[in-house]
């Protein structure tokens, strides 16, 4: 009954999440050696050091950003901990106005983009969950196909164009609205879930809108959780439509961190009078504002994703 | 099978009516089920279109939104590419247009500026499949190998936040630690090398390219192989184990043989994708070393065609990126298929 070409994801596993041995937290079965010493210690300094390779550019940058101009200069730019610990980094931004209007646009387009992705992705996840829907392979297959090529940059730039979005916060989120992916883990989590629970709604007179807002969202907000979060991350994170489509006063946090730390503009905060934070601890804070939602989001995500909600929900 | 069947909704008639619901909707529906028991559908026979369309109505008008997205941005693009052939002005427009046949492929293959893209965009996938691919294989086996349940989660949670960090973090936080004043450089000079710009050596670009791509994914491109880990059953190691083959024989035959298919799967992915790199991080970091290292193919398209109005070349060097691009996986995709690897798609069950 399922579609006959399967699009990508179908050889990419689908985990049973096996339990290895229930309560006790060391799981070696009976069969197996007891592991070497030498082994042991080997495995653990080489996940040290893998440890300590992600998390200590956020320290040095979390660090810098605490810095005053005395720390930085007598670490010689490389602060480990500062020792003269000042928020004057974070009020210079705040009071410039610049990343505070920036902060808040990026809040306002991750959560309405976030939003319409959402709704659009349930809606058709939704229609396409029926295997016998009229039209639905050919429109499933049109979503699919997506996944194998790109239309170029200059037709995609030229299409935002005669739509007439440029400049326009709509080019942030309409080109992007939905991701296949997306779309594909949302599908199938609807198409696992009991069918006799539809079968009865549906005899209780529901029809199928009733049934996906009282039946299906209710039991899907799990793998919802996730992907909305996907999307907002995604959202968040977007420099390029900002570049291309939008006038600098319309910049998202992405773009100024571009403007301010990339290209090294000096950040317009001479409205405050003295600024005592060094630029080096400046452009650290900005960055630190844009890892924190993220780092916010993160313990939701990671709950979600070690349960293999998305990854054991892929399947053609 | 069918999800959805009105003939079992026709046969429990009488059900319904006790259960709760709105009076209305239920009318309706006893409506629903009398109109449906005149049509006399047989239970086996399959429904015609129509009978489908107006079933589905309110599944496809949910469908709408998302199917107009994936027309409109996704399939309405493409024939815009007809620019490639056109000597386009934006104030013409796609009709009116000077047809100019392929002059502008032989303009971009006679430009020096393309072929050092291309170039450079091979090098780079290139360095990132030798370079990063392996990565989260290994990774993954080291963490699969970790017994200990909270250790293994900490690790994981560990490696895979960076995952989640835009590119525009991700070169300001490289900035901070390879960059003049970053601990790197500290480092080497503690240690009496001559530090270097890590940043803006235009010969050390494709290895910079690729470290950041290995900081950012080889966490999370382990999900996939730890996937494919759980997925192995057990019970092979143990009788493998009873038959006395130590931990490597174990993993030689069990192990690598059961990830392969992903293995393979993943490689024909980044074999169709050879001619994208990371579009965001490049683009970030190309005047760092000028456009003679960090140009790439999708950096030239939007270098000429957005910044300097060059429309037909630079649609015309999308075309040729998008169509070998597309070639490289099917054809990819059908060299699995010979080896009896499932690959990314497949036809029929």
């Amino acid at each position: 009954m399922a579609s006959d070409v399967q699009l990508t994801t179908r050889a990419v596993v689908m985990p049973r999440t096996r339990r290895r041995n229930s309560s006790a937290d060391s799981a070696r079965p009976a069969w197996m050696e007891k592991p070497s010493r030498i082994g042991t210690a080997g495995k653990a300094l080489l996940v040290t050091l893998i440890c300590v390779a992600t998390i200590y550019p956020f320290l040095t940058v979390i660090s810098t950003s605490l810095s005053d101009s005395t720390d930085i200069a007598n670490a010689n730019g490389l602060v480990l901990f500062p020792l003269h610990p000042t928020f004057a980094a974070y009020e210079t931004i705040f009071s410039g106005g610049i990343v505070t209007a920036a902060l808040v646009r990026s809040m306002l387009i991750t959560v309405i983009g976030t939003l319409c992705s959402l709704a659009a992705t349930i809606g058709m996840a939704y229609g396409l969950s029926r295997r016998d829907l009229a039209f639905g392979r050919f429109i499933l297959l049109t979503a699919l196909f997506t996944m194998l090529f790109t239309p170029g940059i200059i037709p995609s730039f030229l299409m935002v164009k005669q739509l007439g979005l440029l400049g326009s916060y709509a080019a942030l989120v309409l080109p992007t609205l939905i991701s296949a992916f997306n779309l594909v883990v949302v599908r199938s989590f609807f198409m696992g879930l009991p069918q006799e629970l539809f079968e009865a709604a549906r005899i209780d007179g529901a029809g199928d809108f009733r049934i996906l807002v009282k039946i299906v969202l209710p039991l899907s907000k799990g793998v919802l959780a996730v992907v909305g979060l996907f999307y907002a991350v995604a959202y968040w994170n977007a420099f390029f439509n900002a570049m291309l489509y939008l006038n600098s006063d319309m910049w998202p946090l992405s773009m100024i961190l571009r403007q301010y730390v990339l290209l090294g503009s000096p950040l317009d905060t001479a409205s405050v009078g003295e600024i005592s934070a060094p630029s080096q601890a400046i452009q650290m804070a900005v960055v630190v504002i844009s890892v924190i939602p993220i780092l916010l989001v993160y313990p939701f995500l990671q709950k979600y994703f070690t349960k293999g909600v998305l990854t054991g929900a892929v399947k053609g | 099978m069918s999800s959805y069947s009105e003939p079992f909704v026709q046969g429990t008639t009488t059900q319904g009516d006790g259960a709760a619901g709105a009076p209305s909707a239920r009318s309706a529906s006893r409506a629903r089920r009398r109109a449906a028991r005149a049509d006399g559908v047989p239970a086996h026979r399959k429904r015609s279109l129509w009978e489908r369309i107006k079933r589905d109505r309110v599944m496809l008008l949910l469908i709408a939104p998302g199917f107009l997205y994936f027309v409109v941005f996704h399939w309405l693009p493409l024939p815009g590419n007809i620019i490639a052939f056109e000597d386009y002005q934006p104030y013409l427009g796609f009709i009116d247009s000077a047809w100019v046949g392929f002059d502008n492929f032989v303009k971009i293959f006679g430009d020096p500026t393309f072929w050092q893209a291309l170039r450079n965009t091979l090098v780079i996938t290139g360095l990132q499949l030798v370079l990063f691919f392996p990565i989260p294989i290994v990774l993954a086996l080291l963490l699969n190998s970790i017994m200990s349940n909270r250790i293994r989660k900490f690790v994981q949670s560990v490696v895979y936040l960076p995952h989640f960090l835009g590119w525009v973090i991700i070169v300001s936080i490289f900035g901070q630690v390879l960059g003049a004043t970053g601990v790197v450089p500290h480092l080497m000079q503690a240690m009496g090398m001559q530090p270097f710009e890590a940043m803006t050596t235009p010969w050390f670009f494709p290895f910079l390219v690729s470290i950041q791509s290995a900081w950012k994914d080889a966490g999370w491109g382990t999900i996939i192989f730890l996937a494919a880990l759980m997925n192995i059953d057990q019970e092979l190691y143990e009788a493998a184990a009873v038959d006395g083959a130590g931990p490597w024989q174990r993993m030689k035959t069990i192990t690598i043989p059961g990830i392969m298919p992903v293995i393979i799967l993943l490689l024909i992915l980044n074999l169709g994708s050879i001619l994208s790199v990371g579009f965001e991080q490049i683009v970030l970091q190309r005047d760092n070393v000028g456009a003679g290292a960090g140009e790439v193919l999708d950096t030239w398209v939007y270098y000429h065609g957005i910044q300097n109005g060059q429309w037909g070349p630079a649609a015309a060097v999308g075309l040729v990126k998008g169509v070998v691009g597309l070639a490289l996986v099917l054809g990819a995709n059908k060299v699995a298929h010979l080896f009896g690897q499932e690959g990314v798609y497949s036809r029929g069950k």
